[in-house]
């Protein structure tokens, strides 16, 4: 079709004209980038419960809500109803505790939800659709992180509310249930933002869903049954400085003894820091690990051809 | 297929060496080789550390060996060296290349097993020697013993994914969870998992060899025929399910 000729064979110019049918074209607003990215991570966040999406994938993340919310229900209702008996003034576990104990539901989570939001759009080039509207790859790739971000926290920001919610009607004192309950909430923010940030790196470089998932978990699990192994270890030898630089090296046990420096949370690992300058380099370990993510994410995202 | 008449002149052998360097280039031609050299590296360091810390500790020794290594190492060495050898085949249709040649799909099993054992040996058993070996340089029987038990439970181990990964496409993500809740979490606080669980097994074996007292109450002999059985009868199921394995696939 390209090659056809300027004239055909009886020398005079074509005479096709293209006729207008009367379409009409879209005359409303344009919006920017800042609704294309909003819009973006409300999709992101209802994705990763699996809503918008197929039946099945809903069974994955709202199972996960469910069991992350069990233990809580359990906790309340024992506080609620032996409160007298057992002479309970507080909740069984803390706020800052609660995901270091219910880990393996957070780390299942977040594998299985970061492939679904980075890999697939990598492996059917969906993000060459996502590159074609005024957004910048930056952008994509900080608005997937949020998306994956803001559901990791309402996983582990939904228990602790149940519990704050049953504490208080149990009558426990509002204004120190608050504060704890606030300080919980901050260390999920921070918790999920590294989470989110340490498993977006790992789905972003494999392209298939089903190893991402098992190299997410296995990175998570890996790095805090060493930094538990650590911990152990060096409070038993009185070395304990050794496990709370060890602490810094996984997500959970990190966010914790931010908690514990911060919010002076009840301590959830063997060795929390217990100095100023300890507390402070597990600040700036959060911040590294989350800039730290979204640098490799951006470099990561560089070379993808759109 | 299905023409193959049980009464081959020449019977196939039980390993096939082209099979087997199918499989060696099935683990380490693809990126996930990588998290095999990093896993073991990570244990000889922590026993370093160890050694450095606490100096020749049993408790710690015993933390590192069996915490780390023996419940989530070794299981997971498995698991990886397993799932690059059938289940990439099976994905991209090329296993139909392989189940063309006139090969027992037995063999292929034993064949690509025989790399995920010697994957097994090299990145868990021997590491664990090291590492033990490291930490209780005065009782090199505790690191030949991690690595006995190591060895075996990771064979066992290995079986056990291969015929999950010709089951299922998600084997990897099944695996995973079998490994992280039933032998780890749920290992960890119902005691009367030892009788069904992989992992409490090869801790048996560990106790006997080195003298410990890891897992309470269990039979070596119970311990040793349950790890040889499980892994038979999922080698020989393998097969078997590859013997009868449908192209299309699932989904």
């Amino acid at each position: 079709m390209s090659n056809r000729p300027e004239t055909d064979l009886s020398g005079r110019p074509p005479s096709g004209v293209i006729h207008d049918l009367g379409y009409r074209p879209y005359t409303g607003p344009r919006l920017g980038e800042g609704p294309v990215a909003w819009s973006f991570f409300v999709t992101g966040l209802r994705n990763a419960y699996g809503l918008g999406r197929s039946g099945r994938s809903k069974v994955l993340p709202m199972t996960l809500l469910g069991m992350m919310l069990l233990p809580a229900l359990i906790l309340t209702g024992v506080l609620v109803q032996a409160r007298d008996v057992l002479e309970l003034d507080e909740h069984l576990v803390a706020y800052s505790t609660y995901p270091l104990t219910t880990q393996l539901l957070i780390s299942v989570f977040v594998a299985a939800q970061a492939p679904t939001l980075l890999s697939r759009d990598l492996r059917f080039q969906t993000i060459t659709l996502y590159l074609a509207r005024p957004m910048r790859r930056s952008v994509y790739v900080v608005i997937r992180v949020a998306s994956l971000t803001a559901a990791t926290f309402l996983l582990i920001g939904a228990p602790l509310l149940l519990m704050y919610v049953g504490g208080l009607l149990a009558d426990l004192p509002v204004g120190r249930e608050t504060g704890r309950f606030l300080g919980g909430l901050a260390g999920a923010v921070l918790l999920a933002a590294c989470l989110s940030g340490l498993a977006a790196v790992v789905a972003a470089l494999t392209v298939r869903r089903g190893l991402a998932v098992a190299a997410v978990i296995v990175v998570l699990l890996v790095s805090y049954t060493v930094v538990a192994t650590v911990q152990g270890i060096s409070y038993d030898a009185d070395s304990e400085t050794v496990g709370q630089v060890a602490g810094m090296f996984s997500p959970y046990t990190l966010v914790n003894g931010v908690q514990v420096f911060l919010f002076d949370s009840p301590e959830g690992t063997i060795t929390p820091p217990d100095s100023t300058a300890m507390g402070l380099a597990y600040c700036a370990a959060v911040l590294v690990m989350v800039l730290g993510s979204l640098g490799a994410l951006m470099a990561r995202y560089r070379s993808v051809q759109p | 297929m299905t023409s193959t008449t049980p009464t081959t002149p020449t019977r196939s052998p039980v390993i096939s060496p082209t099979v087997v360097r199918l499989g060696v280039h099935g683990i380490f031609g693809r990126r996930r080789g990588i998290l095999l050299f990093v896993l073991p590296m990570l244990l000889i360091g922590l026993a370093v550390l160890v050694r450095a810390l606490v100096g020749q500790d049993n408790d710690a020794t015993e933390l590192t060996l069996y915490g780390l290594g023996l419940v989530v190492l070794v299981p997971l060495i498995a698991l990886l060296a397993t799932s690059g050898l059938l289940a990439p085949e099976i994905d991209d249709g090329s296993v139909s290349y392989l189940l063309a040649k006139p090969i027992s799909r037995h063999t292929i099993v034993a064949s690509k097993l025989v790399v995920a054992v010697a994957c097994v040996l090299v990145f868990g058993a021997f590491p664990m020697l090291v590492a033990g070996l490291v930490m209780r340089t005065g009782e090199p029987l505790v690191a030949v013993g991690f690595a006995i038990g190591s060895l075996l439970g990771g064979a066992t181990y290995c079986a056990v994914f291969a015929l999950l990964s010709v089951m299922t496409r998600h084997a990897v993500v099944i695996g995973l969870i079998y490994v992280l809740v039933w032998e780890g979490l749920l290992g960890g606080l119902l005691d009367g998992i030892r009788w069904l669980s992989v992992t409490r097994w090869s801790t048996e074996v560990v106790d006997n060899v080195a003298d410990l007292s890891l897992v309470d109450d269990l039979p070596l002999a119970y311990a040793v025929v349950a790890m040889l059985v499980v892994a038979g009868v999922a080698t020989w199921r393998t097969g078997w399910r590859l013997r009868a394995f449908n192209l299309t696939g699932d989904e």
